[in-house]
């Protein structure tokens, strides 16, 4: 109780020599490799890319830099503002409709749900699958000749069509279904969790105060859920810029072009095309954006834990 | 109980509003299980009824031919296998993965909290984050120090790729779960004279199988269903099962055979599927504990 | 030599200095009390003692032999944590064996030292068990096996008693001290509770602020606390103090009290008083326990020196063997403590008896005993 450092600090002093020595650092000795490997493998690495995008490195690396030469080249990409458009719409689409469904399932299910235990992991299902795996599964659903618009002819309504995968117009909005399909299920269970923690007394004065069902909701649960809001949000953004089997598995980025997001973009400029110095420079484009998303959020986390 | 179930008050609510409810759920429901549903049932359809049927149908004659297909005989790329070696690729890369990974995370959230020292929180800090980095920013110069330690192309490469992103979950996994342990359970092992290594396998350890599981699914589903790492540094014979089923489902010579794909699909879905059916519990605690940094 | 030394022990974290210079002594076989309120280092102190934190300055030995820079395994001494510590995925048994083990003892010889140790608890029955299956009382004795087993030269105990519900942890409280009378065992014990710490020590060290302000045996500490703290902090009731001054005019020679709505009340300088005669004008804090103010009745026959004085009665608390009654002086509220039968009523002025053989007085700017 009025231990002043709750940590527990031994530090057996030099004296009882070579082995307490050892005895002291080996906390330290047990870390340093997976510290090292992250310095190295992820800070040391990141270092090297933004090297890379200052440099014209196409096929393989070049040392010589070459200034905001292939940040020019990205930006006058007329596939890298495809790319960057896409991610706005199927980020902002995804993250919203990931949470609304989330939040609407999870209050649905939190009104003594008979059967919840059987319904909850049937929502959530899907995040623990690859999505090359339902990718595969999607692409023949949303195929016009074969799945949901045939489906619909076959029993007669001739009038049904659903030709989003192949129309270059819609064929992100596929991405952006399949891509709640899968995540939409993980965000009722944040929600699920945050509405169980609410204190029921709260909620009990509230309804003597003479609330209603959807005035409680309103005034009193969803503001209360506001750190889950924050966490759903970070979560599902930074998903949203990492996003890259999704597209693979369903449209390959195409058709055409027309679903390239910048994760696509990153790894065909540098492995298919030869343009390491432009896939260099949108992988730290892409860097920049979680980090103004997660850093803030990862600093308040931290510090919070402090006091 | 639930707090907010407190909310259809105390009269209880009407009977419709109940019947509403159901229906979306259950509406919901259908709309999770249908990609799965399809890809069941294809599987276990002959093409020709693929054709021909409806796709909701269930299938006239069931057939476990796709599947043996997939699984021995069906065309990755140039060669026609199936995607059992592929099957084995992934066996062989998550199993080490997931335990170095989980092994050098526990170790981690027990130094990071029973043995801190100045900067311990810049530590972990810096390894929270390498949680969430684009993985983009890392596949240039990945590729290159693969081919430099002569593992590009290879299983140990990818464990080794595996094991270095995994560290910063595994890491934050054990630390939040240790932050809770007892400080005084350490002091009275020192005191028992327990040394480093001592306190983490007999103290420690025996109590950690909640977080264990939680990591170890988390770390399994993350390494098994990983695509852009595979894609990136292997090829051919080498690949994980992700990037086979990829490069299976868009091989574009010869007849779609829409029935295997699904079947391969099915068998790339299943040990994930199972780990979910069996301990979907812990599989959603993982997913929380990434999500909301305690 | 003394069995327990500790000299200019110092300990800081960072710039915040913790303790500030400790000088403590404990002969072999004595049980030393650390008191004080939270934040007042003790549990450092106790920390310090154990290895499990460094110190800044001073030593510490153990039977002659410094031991600052040894391994808390290393010093021979066994602890009982506040919380217990129990190893939750271990048995009673294996708990209690667990020191031995990492020592190298043999399991026969490790067996049978748990046996003997669990009979002196009385938790043989116990053995198999987890510690998770236990009562607060029973992981208590459990925690106290593991610290008996090593037959250790010094115990500490960190609040050993604080989680437990109030009747428990009076016979635990009988049971540590049965267990030091048996084995003789040197004890250091940490607690902010100042019933615990006259009842079970031989030695009294309280802390205050990470300083020392007194040690002595129960009886010294309680009877002349040497500051305002201590004997504010020891008791309970707590002490009264009370403001007053030296006066010599007329026929009110004495200590006077300012009373609620009258005149001063004076008190003689009998008894413990007689060290300020002669000083007139000087302000004073005159300290006297509960105990000391009586009904009339009531009052210690013994005593050389007690002062009948009439108050008036604020509150009237009746607590079942006795009834505290509440009147005002010095601006204060000062608590008597009268039989239980004393009949008295609240609003009422009645004589209340001043043992003054049992007063203290303090001197108000430096809070020190005069």
């Amino acid at each position: 109780m009025s231990m002043i450092a709750t940590p527990v600090e031994v530090h057996p002093r030099p004296k009882e020599g070579t082995m307490m020595r050892l005895q002291a650092a080996l906390p330290k000795l047990v870390l340093a490799p997976s510290f090292a490997a992250i310095l190295v493998f992820v800070y040391g690495f990141i270092l090297f890319t933004i090297y890379l995008s200052f440099t014209r490195s196409r096929l393989l690396p070049v040392y010589e830099l070459a200034g905001f030469d292939a940040y020019q080249r990205l930006w006058s990409q007329p596939n890298w503002w495809v790319a960057i458009t896409n991610l706005g719409i199927f980020g902002g689409l995804y993250i919203g409709v990931c949470i609304a469904l989330g939040l609407f399932l999870a209050i649905l299910l939190d009104q003594k749900i008979r059967g919840e235990g059987v319904l909850r992991p049937i929502y959530l299902y899907p995040m623990a699958l690859s999505f090359i795996v339902t990718g595969t599964a999607w692409k023949w659903f949303l195929n016009p000749g074969l799945g949901l618009e045939k489906t619909m002819h076959d029993w007669g309504y001739a009038w049904f069509k659903l030709d989003w995968l192949v129309n270059p117009d819609m064929a992100i909005y596929t991405v952006v279904i399949a891509g709640v399909w899968q995540a939409s299920g993980f965000c009722m269970a944040m929600f699920l969790a945050g509405l169980r923690g609410i204190d029921g007394e709260i909620l009990k004065a509230a309804q003597i105060d003479g609330a209603s069902t959807i005035a409680l909701y309103r005034r009193i649960v969803i503001p209360m859920l506001r750190p889950v809001f924050l966490s759903a949000f970070i979560v599902l953004a930074h998903m949203a810029i990492k996003s890259y089997d999704l597209v693979i598995a369903l449209t390959g980025g195409g058709p055409g072009n027309a679903t390239e997001l910048p994760s696509t973009f990153m790894y065909s400029y540098t492995f298919t095309r030869n343009q390491m110095a432009v896939g260099a420079a949108s992988a730290v484009i892409m860097l920049m954006t979680i980090c103004a998303i997660i850093v803030p959020y990862l600093y308040s986390e931290l510090r919070e834990k402090n006091s | 109980m639930s707090a907010v179930a407190a909310s259809s008050g105390p009269a209880g609510s009407s009977i419709t509003t109940k019947v509403v409810i159901y229906g979306l759920l259950a509406l919901f429901a259908v709309f999770y299980l249908l990609p799965l549903f399809v890809m069941v049932i294809t599987s276990f359809k002959t093409l020709d009824e693929i054709r021909e049927g409806n796709m909701l149908a269930l299938p006239h004659n069931p057939t476990v031919e796709p599947w043996l297909a997939a699984w021995g005989s069906a065309c990755v790329g140039l060669t026609c296998a199936g995607i059992k070696g592929y099957f084995w690729n992934s066996i062989s890369m998550v199993v080490p993965a997931v335990a170095i990974s989980t092994l050098l995370g526990a170790l981690n959230g027990y130094v990071l909290t029973k043995w801190r020292f100045p900067g311990h929180k810049w530590v972990f800090g810096l390894m929270l984050f390498a949680c969430f980095i684009p993985f983009q920013t890392v596949l240039i110069p990945m590729a290159r120090i693969l081919g430099l330690i002569g593992l590009a192309d290879s299983i140990p490469g990818l464990v080794l790729v595996h094991v270095v992103y995994g560290l910063g979950f595994t890491t934050l996994f054990f630390r939040n779960y240790y932050e809770a342990f007892p400080n005084e359970l350490i002091r009275a092992a020192q005191m028992d004279g327990a040394s480093f290594f001592q306190i983490f396998r007999r103290i420690l350890l025996p109590s950690s199988g909640p977080i264990i599981v939680v990591t170890v699914i988390f770390q399994f589903t993350n390494v098994w269903n990983d695509f852009l790492f595979g894609a990136s540094f292997t090829s051919g014979a080498n690949a994980p099962m992700t990037v086979a089923l990829n490069n299976l489902v868009n091989t574009s010579t010869g007849v779609r055979e829409y029935n295997v794909h699904m079947a391969a699909a099915m068998i790339a879905a299943l040990p994930t599927l199972i780990v979910y059916v069996l301990a979907g519990r812990y599989f959603v605690r993982g997913l929380m504990a990434g999500a909301v940094k305690g | 030599m003394a069995f327990l030394e500790i000299t200019g022990l110092r300990k800081r974290f960072g710039a915040l200095e913790i303790l500030k210079g400790i000088d403590l002594t404990l002969d072999r076989g004595g049980f030393l009390v650390l008191v004080g309120p939270s934040g007042c280092g003790k549990s450092t102190l106790l920390s310090t003692i154990a290895g499990l934190e460094t110190i800044s300055e001073g030593t510490i030995s153990i039977a002659g032999e410094v031991v600052n820079d040894r391994h808390p395994s290393k010093r021979d001494i066994a602890m009982v944590f506040q919380s217990y510590a129990l190893y939750p995925n271990m048995s009673v048994a294996q708990n209690i064996a667990f020191g031995l083990e990492m020592r190298g003892v043999p399991k026969p010889e490790r067996d049978k030292a748990v046996a003997e140790v669990a009979k002196m608890l009385q938790i043989e029955h116990l053995l198999n068990r987890k510690p998770g299956q236990l009562s607060g009382g029973q992981r208590q004795r459990v925690a106290m096996g593991r610290a008996l087993v090593r037959n250790p030269r010094v115990f500490l105990f960190d609040e050993p008693l604080s989680n437990l519900d109030a009747k428990l942890r009076v016979d635990m409280r009988t049971e540590i001290k049965r267990l030091h009378q048996k084995t003789g065992a040197t004890i250091v014990y940490v607690t902010h509770d100042q019933i615990e710490a006259m009842t079970l020590a031989t030695k009294i060290a309280v802390l205050k602020d990470g300083e020392l302000q007194q040690v002595g045996t129960p009886s010294e500490i309680y009877n002349r606390p040497a500051n305002l703290f201590v004997a504010d902090f020891m008791g309970s009731p707590a002490m009264n103090l009370i403001s007053a001054k030296v006066v010599n005019g007329g026929n009110s020679k004495g200590l006077s009290l300012s009373r609620h709505g009258g005149e001063p009340i004076v008190l003689p300088l009998s008894g413990a008083l007689g060290v300020i005669a002669g000083q007139e004008g000087r302000e004073v804090i005159l300290g006297v326990r509960p105990e000391a103010i009586t009904d009339p009745d009531g009052a210690d026959r013994g005593a050389t020196a007690v002062e009948m004085l009439n108050c008036f009665v604020d509150v009237v608390e009746p607590a079942g063997a006795d009834t505290y009654v509440v009147t005002t002086l010095g601006g204060k509220e000062v608590v008597a403590r009268m039989r239980a039968d004393a009949s008295i009523q609240p609003g009422q002025t009645t004589p209340f008896a001043f043992n003054l053989d049992k007063a203290v007085l303090f001197d108000p700017s430096t809070g020190q005993r005069l």
